[in-house]
């Protein structure tokens, strides 16, 4: 099970209220690559994998969530108070008219979240490549929105964002390492 | 040096209607290079590292955008 | 308007400090498990977690519920400020 905890991974701080800013980054809520994605696809990969790299999909999985909290907090702060004229003139307006200022599973063009986003091959490898490129692909597209973002507050937490995205990228090469290990041969060269 | 930020240029059309970008750079993160990560490699302290989002200071590899001075950031 | 005391973010950044450190070596250790400097390590900072905790919550109420926290009375844990509030 998965027990909740009151605290954000990291402070996040937005220095203005800019709902196209929020606009932007729904894209790692609820796109191809982005929060949702990575926790679901790594959690479900678990069931089909050796019993040496589960712990690394849940744990990696489970601070995915975390991340997705972060991304949430990002957007809820950036269209708290927005007004309807605010969010029309951010491109929002289409939104606004199905959700009003909530929060919704889709990516920064308004495609709704879904499965085919995520992969499960049943193949170790095949499954742990994806997710190596998945890592590679949420980082790039941390980059992108840091180039579209002047918001320098928000930029520090999506910087947090991006530098996790290597340290994942790297556990996940690990972990290939791992299963395609002699039995008995040392890993440190 | 060695950074971890690679670059190419694009062939440039007298065609191109956009104002050329000459040079186009990429991002190689250190995860590229480290391979099986050592043991004991040097680590920031619990502050920093929440700061840089790794605890070793090798990983740490900030992005900024063209528009933010690359000012601050953790000593590697 | 609810205020938050400055104590709250302090007091919170030092956990979330503690706990980051407490992420990358689980992670770490995910792939590396024999290495004991690096699980003494995540021992030391595991207990200091505790005692942030506790302090923690003794202000601002529990971090976590399911009876991984004490509760006040009233049942405190619907209190605000809930994380993406402040
Ligand atoms: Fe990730």
């Amino acid at each position: 099970m998965w027990i909740y905890e009151k605290k954000l991974q990291y402070p996040v701080r937005v220095s203005t209220c800019n709902p196209t800013l929020a606009k932007y980054l729904i894209e790692q809520y609820g796109g191809a690559d982005g929060e949702l994605s990575a926790a679901l696809r790594y959690l479900n990969q678990r069931y089909s994998i050796p019993d040496k790299v589960i712990g690394l999909l849940t744990d990696i999985g489970t601070e995915e969530f975390a991340h997705l909290e972060m991304i949430a907090t990002m957007i809820y702060k950036l269209t708290k108070d927005a007004t309807p004229e605010m969010m029309k003139a951010a491109g929002l307006g289409d939104h606004y008219s199905n959700h009003d200022n909530a929060l919704f599973y889709h990516n920064a063009a308004g495609v709704p979240w879904t499965a085919s986003y995520i992969q499960a091959k049943g193949d170790p490898i095949a499954d742990l490549y994806e997710d190596i490129a998945a890592e590679e692909k949420a980082r790039a597209t941390y980059q992108w929105i840091i180039n579209l973002s002047d918001d320098p507050d928000l930029n520090d937490g999506l910087r947090f964002l991006r530098e996790r995205e290597i340290v994942h990228s790297q556990r996940f090469r690990e972990a290939v390492e791992i299963l395609k290990d002699e039995q008995g041969k040392k890993k440190f060269f | 040096m060695f950074t971890h930020y690679k670059s190419y240029c694009p062939v440039v059309s007298p065609f191109d209607p956009c104002k050329p970008i000459p040079e186009k750079v990429y991002s190689t993160p250190p995860n590229l290079y480290i391979g099986f990560q050592p043991p004991n490699l040097p680590q920031f302290t619990p502050l920093e590292a929440l700061k840089a989002g790794t605890l070793w200071k090798p990983f740490y590899d900030p992005y900024f955008n063209p528009f933010e001075k690359a000012k601050g950031g953790l000593p590697r | 308007m609810k205020q938050i005391p400055a104590e709250y973010y302090e007091m919170l950044e030092q956990l979330q400090a503690v706990d980051f450190v407490l992420v990358e070596l689980q992670l770490y250790l995910d792939t590396h498990p024999d290495d004991l400097e690096a699980i003494k390590q995540f021992n030391h900072y595991a207990k200091e977690r505790k005692s942030l905790k506790k302090a923690f919550e003794s202000q601002f109420g529990p971090l976590q519920q399911f009876g991984n926290s004490y509760s006040g009375h009233p049942w405190n844990w619907n209190d605000p400020p809930w994380p993406w509030q402040v």
